[in-house]
C-alpha cells in the first residue's frame, strides 16, 4: 500500500533552494502525522553532497538521481525519471514547490501519473489518514478545501514563503541513496539553449522576504529611486502595479497580482497603489502589509496591517532615515 | 502553419464571487463571463504566426453554451473556425477529464502548434494546458513572453523567465506553449471583424461525437474534490499610523515594523 510522503526538492547551478527545505519541513509534518517517513527525492549533476542538507530539515532519505543531463530542469528528462523514482517509492503523498519549476514539473508528472493535483496551496491537513490540501482560487477570492478521489499519490505544491521552515538540525543525518533511472536522449524534445541572467541581483519577488512595491502614485520611472534606496537599505526587492508597468515604468516581471506575480513575503510595503481587486489577488497572503497612500479612502488600507495617510514622496525617504538609525 | 488556441471562459476580474449554498460552488448569476485574459495573448500570437506563415487558426472552448460568446470573439479577432465541447456530463470535470476530452478533439486534426494560456484566472491552476500536451504526446515550452519561429516553420525558440533569469528553449514542432503576460498586446476585434464572425463556422461537439465515455468525466470521475470553498481568512482590522507630519508617522510606523511586527 502507498505510504510516506515524498518531498521534490529543487536545485538551481547546483545550490538547493529555499523551497526545497519549505516542502521537506511541511513533509516532516504531514508524515509525523501519519507517523511515516519522508524521502527527499533530487535530481542534478554533482548535487549529493550538498543534498544532505535536506536531512537537517526532516528527510529520513534522499533519493539523489545524478546525471549531467539533469543538471537544468526540462519537463522531458524530469518527468521519465521522477516517473520510474515515484512508481518504485509508491509514497502516499507527492509534494513539490510551487515555484516556477516545480509548478510546471507537478502538472506534467501528475498527467504522467494519472492522479489528481492541488497547485499552489497554502495549507495542508491529514484528515482520516488522507491529505487536504487548501489553495487560492479566483485571485484569492475564496479558498478551496480539496480532497482525493481513488487518486495516489495524493499530489500538491506549496506556495513559497508560505510553509514554516523547520529549524535545521545539523545532528541529523538522511540516509543518503544513488538513484538507479533509464534516461534515453529521444525523450528530451525540448533543450535550453541559453540562459540569461536577470543583472539585477535582487531576488525574485516569488520568493523574497520583503517587497518595496510603487503604483501610479509613483508619477514616473524616475519615482523609483527613493523605493529602490529604501529596498536596498532592508534587503528587499521592488515590486510593481501593474498601472506602472503598463506606463513603462517597470518591467513585466515586477508586476505584482492577479495577471502578474503572486507573492507572499514577511513585509509588503505598498506605496501609491489604491488596491484593485486584481492587485490584492496577487499580495494579500503577505504576512505584514503597509500601505502608503494619500488618498485615506484607498481600498489598500482595507488589507493593510499598518496604514500611513500621507504624501508618499515624504514618507518613504523619511521611514528610510528612520530605518537608517535603528540599524 | 495550423494553430489550435485552448480557451476557457471565466468571470471578469472584478467579479464579487460568492460561494453557493451548498458551499462547493460559486453563485453564477450575476457573473460577467470573459475569454480567460492569458487565452487572449494565444489567440493574438497565434494570428501574428498565421499573418506570417499562413494556415489556419481553430479556436477550442469546452464548457456551457453561454462559451460560444468567448469563442465568437476569438473568430471576431481574425480566427478562422470554432469548436465548443459541450455536454453536460462534463460538469464539475477536474484538469485530467477536460484536458482528456481537449485532447480527443485535437487528436484527428492536423496542427503544428497549440496555446493554452498559462493559467486560468478562476481555478487559478495551470494543469489543463500541460496535461493536454502529455496526452498527446509533444513537448509543451510553459509560462513564454516571447516565441521566435524558424524561417521554415518546423522548430521555434521560446523565453521562458523563471526566477532571476530567462531560459531560452528550443523545440521542434507540433508542440504546445503556454502563453504569459508580456508575449503581445491583443488587439481588440474591428466591426467588420465582428460581422464576419457571424458566419465563421463554429461546430458544438457531445462526448459521444468525440467517441468518449461520458461516466469517465465529471464531477464522479474527478480526482481531486471540493470539500467545501470558503471566503478568504479575514485580516485583523490594521492600524492608522497617527502624526503631525509625515516624519513623525514614518518614525512611528518603523518603531512599530521593529517592536511590533518584527520584521525589521
Ligand atoms: C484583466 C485585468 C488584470 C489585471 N491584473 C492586474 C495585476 O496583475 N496587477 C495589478 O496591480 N493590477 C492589475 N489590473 C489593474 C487594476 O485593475 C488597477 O487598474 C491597477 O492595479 C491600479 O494600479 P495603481 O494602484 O498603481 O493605480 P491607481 O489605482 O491609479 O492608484 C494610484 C494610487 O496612488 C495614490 N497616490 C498618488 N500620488 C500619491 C502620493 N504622492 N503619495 C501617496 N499616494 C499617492 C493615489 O491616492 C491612488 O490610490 C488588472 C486589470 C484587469 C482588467
Ligand atoms: N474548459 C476549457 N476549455 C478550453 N480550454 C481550457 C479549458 N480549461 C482550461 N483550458 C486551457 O488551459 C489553460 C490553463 O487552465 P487551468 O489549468 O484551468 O489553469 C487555459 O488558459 C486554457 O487555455
Amino acid at each position: 500500500m502507498a505510504q510516506g510522503v515524498i518531498a521534490i526538492a529543487e536545485q538551481r547551478d547546483g545550490e538547493i533552494r529555499k523551497i526545497s527545505y519549505e516542502v521537506v519541513s511541511e513533509a516532516r509534518r504531514l508524515a509525523d502525522s501519519l507517523g511515516q517517513g519522508v524521502t527527499a527525492i533530487i535530481l542534478g549533476a554533482g548535487v549529493k553532497e550538498k543534498a544532505v542538507t535536506l536531512g537537517h530539515y526532516g528527510a529520513d532519505k534522499v533519493v539523489v538521481a545524478d546525471d549531467p543531463r539533469l543538471q537544468t530542469y526540462t519537463p522531458d528528462a524530469y518527468v521519465t525519471v521522477l516517473e520510474q523514482l515515484v512508481k518504485e517509492n509508491d509514497p502516499a503523498i507527492l509534494l513539490l514547490g510551487a515555484s516556477t519549476q516545480g509548478k510546471d514539473l507537478a502538472a506534467r508528472l501528475a498527467a504522467r501519473l494519472g492522479v489528481g493535483m492541488a497547485q499552489d496551496c497554502t495549507q495542508f491537513s491529514i484528515e482520516n489518514g488522507n491529505l487536504v490540501s487548501i489553495r487560492p482560487i479566483y485571485a484569492g477570492k475564496a479558498y478551496a478545501k480539496l480532497t482525493y478521489q481513488d487518486s495516489y499519490p495524493q499530489m500538491a505544491t506549496a506556495r513559497p514563503n508560505v510553509m514554516p521552515l523547520n529549524k535545521p538540525d545539523t545532528g541529523k543525518s538522511a540516509q543518503m541513496v544513488d538513484a538507479a533511472f533509464t534516461l534515453d536522449d529521444s525523450v528530451m524534445k525540448t533543450k535550453i539553449v541559453d540562459i540569461i541572467r536577470d543583472e539585477s541581483g535582487k531576488v525574485d519577488l516569488t520568493e523574497a522576504d520583503k517587497i518595496v512595491s510603487g503604483g501610479r502614485g509613483m508619477k514616473d520611472a524616475e519615482g523609483y529611486k527613493i523605493l529602490e534606496e529604501l529596498a536596498d537599505l532592508i534587503g528587499a526587492s521592488v515590486g510593481a502595479s501593474r498601472s506602472a508597468v503598463d506606463a513603462g515604468w517597470r518591467p513585466h516581471k515586477d508586476q505584482v497580482g492577479q495577471t502578474g506575480k503572486v507573492v507572499s513575503p514577511n513585509l509588503y510595503i505598498a506605496c501609491g497603489i489604491s488596491g484593485a481587486i486584481q492587485h490584492l489577488a496577487g499580495m494579500s497572503t503577505s504576512k505584514v502589509i503597509v500601505a502608503i497612500n494619500k488618498d485615506p479612502d484607498a481600498p489598500i488600507f482595507q488589507k493593510a496591517d499598518y496604514g500611513v495617510v500621507d504624501d508618499l514622496f515624504k514618507v518613504v525617504p523619511a521611514l528610510k532615515e528612520e530605518l537608517k538609525k535603528m540599524a | 502553419m495550423n494553430i489550435i488556441v485552448c480557451l476557457k471562459q471565466v468571470p471578469d476580474t472584478e467579479t464579487q464571487i460568492k460561494i453557493s449554498q451548498d458551499k462547493k460552488s460559486i453563485e453564477e448569476s450575476d457573473i460577467k463571463w470573459v475569454m480567460n485574459p492569458y487565452d487572449e495573448f494565444g489567440v493574438e500570437e497565434a494570428l501574428r504566426l498565421k499573418e506570417k506563415f499562413g494556415g489556419e487558426v481553430t479556436i477550442i472552448g469546452l464548457g456551457p453554451k453561454r462559451v460560444t460568446e468567448s469563442i465568437r470573439t476569438a473568430l471576431a479577432m481574425g480566427a478562422d473556425k470554432g469548436i465548443l465541447i459541450n455536454d453536460p456530463a462534463l460538469e464539475g470535470s477536474d484538469a485530467l477529464g477536460v484536458a482528456k476530452a481537449l485532447a480527443a478533439t485535437i487528436k484527428g486534426m492536423g496542427f503544428d502548434l497549440i496555446f493554452t494560456g498559462q493559467r486560468a484566472v478562476d481555478d487559478d491552476a495551470g494543469i489543463v494546458g500541460i496535461t493536454l500536451a502529455e496526452f498527446l504526446g509533444i513537448p509543451h515550452l510553459p509560462v513564454i513572453v516571447k516565441i521566435e519561429v524558424a524561417e521554415d516553420g518546423k522548430s521555434l525558440k521560446a523565453h521562458r523567465p523563471v526566477e532571476g533569469q530567462t531560459l531560452i528553449i528550443e523545440t521542434g514542432l507540433p508542440a504546445l506553449i503556454t502563453a504569459q503576460k508580456g508575449l503581445n498586446e491583443p488587439r481588440y476585434a474591428s466591426l467588420p471583424g465582428i460581422m464576419k464572425a457571424k458566419k465563421k463556422p463554429l461546430e458544438e461537439k457531445t462526448l459521444a461525437d468525440l467517441g468518449l465515455n461520458p461516466s469517465e468525466f465529471g464531477k464522479g470521475a474527478s480526482k481531486l474534490k471540493v470539500i467545501e470553498l470558503t471566503p478568504p481568512p479575514q485580516r485583523a482590522a490594521g492600524k492608522i499610523i497617527d502624526g503631525e507630519s509625515p516624519e513623525q508617522k514614518a518614525a512611528q510606523l518603523a518603531k512599530l515594523l521593529h517592536e511590533e511586527a518584527k520584521v525589521l
